[in-house]
C-alpha cells in the first residue's frame, strides 16, 4: 500500500475541462497484482484511501456513521487516466474477499465494468468475486496475471473458473503498461459489444 | 487488510464533521469532480481550506479523501458544507445507459460513450 501523503504537491492535476469521472474496478485476491496493474497504466502514482460503512447501511443510500460501533473500514488503491479533455477514468483496485463484498455494492456503484485478475496458483480466490459479479449483472472480463511458467491453458482456466463462453479471458503481465492497457481495451471492447447488441435487440 | 481508521483519533473525525455522521451519499460519487469557486477565507476550518486549495483544478472526491487522509464518508460530509454555500461546485459523473430488457439489471453504458473510452485508451 502506498503512502497517502506522498507526492501530493507534485501530482499532475486534472485538466480544467475535466467533467466526467468514470470507473473501472479491478478485483482479485490479495497479492494478485491489482495495484501493480493500476500503477502500470495510471497517470499518477496509485493513491490509497479508505471508506467506512456499516452493514446496516447496505442497500440504503446513506454513508456510515463514523461513530458507529459496527463501522467497518476497507482500504483501496486507485489511479487515473485522462481519456480526453472531458473524460477521466478512475481505476480502483478492490479486495475480492467475501468479507469485503458488502462494501462493494455501494462503493463501486456505477462502474463501467470490472476486470477480475486471477493467479492460476490460487484460482479459488476468484470464485466468489466472479459469482457476485454475475449475480449483480456487472459486466466483466477475466485476466490471468502471468506469474511465470504457464502450467495451464486458458481453456483449463476457463473450466476451473466455470466461466461462461461469452466472458472474455485474456493473459496479461500486470507489470507491463502495454499489457495492462490491452486488458482495459479488451474490457471496454467487450462492454461495447454487449451494449451494441442490446441496443439493436430491443 | 488492517483497518487504518483505528489509527485516526475518533475525536478528531468527530470534530471535523461537526458531529454529523450522515450525508446524502447519493449526491456525491467517488468520482464526482469538485471545483473551487472561491478562495479560502479566514476563520474557515483547516479541512475546508485544504479542499478549496486542492480543488482549484477539478479533483475527484476519492483524491480529496486520499490527500486529506480521511475516509471518503468524512470527506463527503465536509463537502456538503462547501456545496451548500457555493464555495465549491460538483461535476457529477454522467454515464448514459442504454435501455435494458425488463428484469435485466443493471443497464449497460451506451455504445457511444464506450467508443470514446476506447479511443482514449488506445491513444495512451
Amino acid at each position: 500500500m502506498d503512502s497517502r501523503t506522498s507526492d501530493r504537491d507534485v501530482r499532475t492535476p486534472l485538466r480544467s475541462t475535466a467533467e466526467n469521472g468514470l470507473k473501472i474496478v479491478i478485483v482479485g485476491g490479495f497479492g494478485v497484482g491489482k495495484t501493480t496493474m493500476v500503477r502500470s497504466v495510471s497517470e499518477i502514482r496509485p493513491l490509497s484511501t479508505e471508506e467506512t460503512m456499516t452493514r446496516a447501511g447496505v442497500g440504503i443510500d446513506d454513508a456510515a456513521g463514523v461513530q458507529d460501533k459496527t463501522t467497518t473500514t476497507v482500504a483501496f488503491d486507485f489511479g487515473r487516466i485522462s481519456l480526453n479533455d472531458e473524460m477521466v477514468l478512475y481505476l480502483f483496485g478492490a479486495p475480492g474477499q467475501e468479507r469485503f463484498w458488502f462494501l462493494w455494492d455501494q462503493l463501486f456503484a456505477g462502474t463501467l465494468g470490472a476486470v477480475v485478475l486471477v493467479d492460476t496458483r490460487r484460482l479459488a480466490d476468484s470464485w466468489y468475486a466472479i459469482d457476485r459479479l454475475e449475480h449483480h449483472g456487472t459486466p466483466f472480463i477475466v485476466a490471468r496475471n502471468d506469474f511465470g511458467g504457464p502450467q495451464h491453458t486458458l481453456e483449463q482456466v476457463r473450466d476451473a473458473l466455470d466461466l461462461s463462453p461469452e466472458v472474455p479471458l485474456v493473459d496479461c503481465d500486470a507489470r507491463s503498461r502495454d499489457s495492462s492497457k490491452a486488458v482495459l481495451i479488451a474490457l471496454v471492447e467487450h462492454l461495447h459489444a454487449l451494449s451494441s447488441a442490446r441496443e439493436t435487440t430491443p | 487488510m488492517s483497518p487504518r481508521l483505528d489509527d485516526e483519533d475518533p475525536d478528531r473525525l468527530y470534530t471535523v464533521t461537526g458531529g454529523r455522521s450522515r450525508v446524502d451519499a447519493g449526491a456525491v460519487d467517488l468520482v464526482t469532480l469538485i471545483v473551487s469557486e472561491s478562495e479560502p477565507s479566514t476563520g474557515m476550518q483547516s479541512e475546508h481550506v485544504r479542499i478549496l486549495t486542492l480543488c482549484r483544478r477539478p479533483t475527484a472526491v476519492v483524491e480529496i479523501s486520499a490527500d486529506l487522509g480521511m475516509p471518503v464518508s468524512v470527506v463527503k460530509i465536509l463537502l456538503c458544507d462547501l456545496l451548500d454555500t457555493g464555495a465549491v461546485t460538483a461535476r457529477h459523473p454522467s454515464v448514459t445507459r442504454v435501455s435494458s430488457s425488463p428484469g435485466v439489471h443493471p443497464s449497460l453504458p451506451d455504445p457511444e460513450l464506450l467508443k470514446q473510452v476506447l479511443v482514449g485508451l488506445q491513444n495512451l
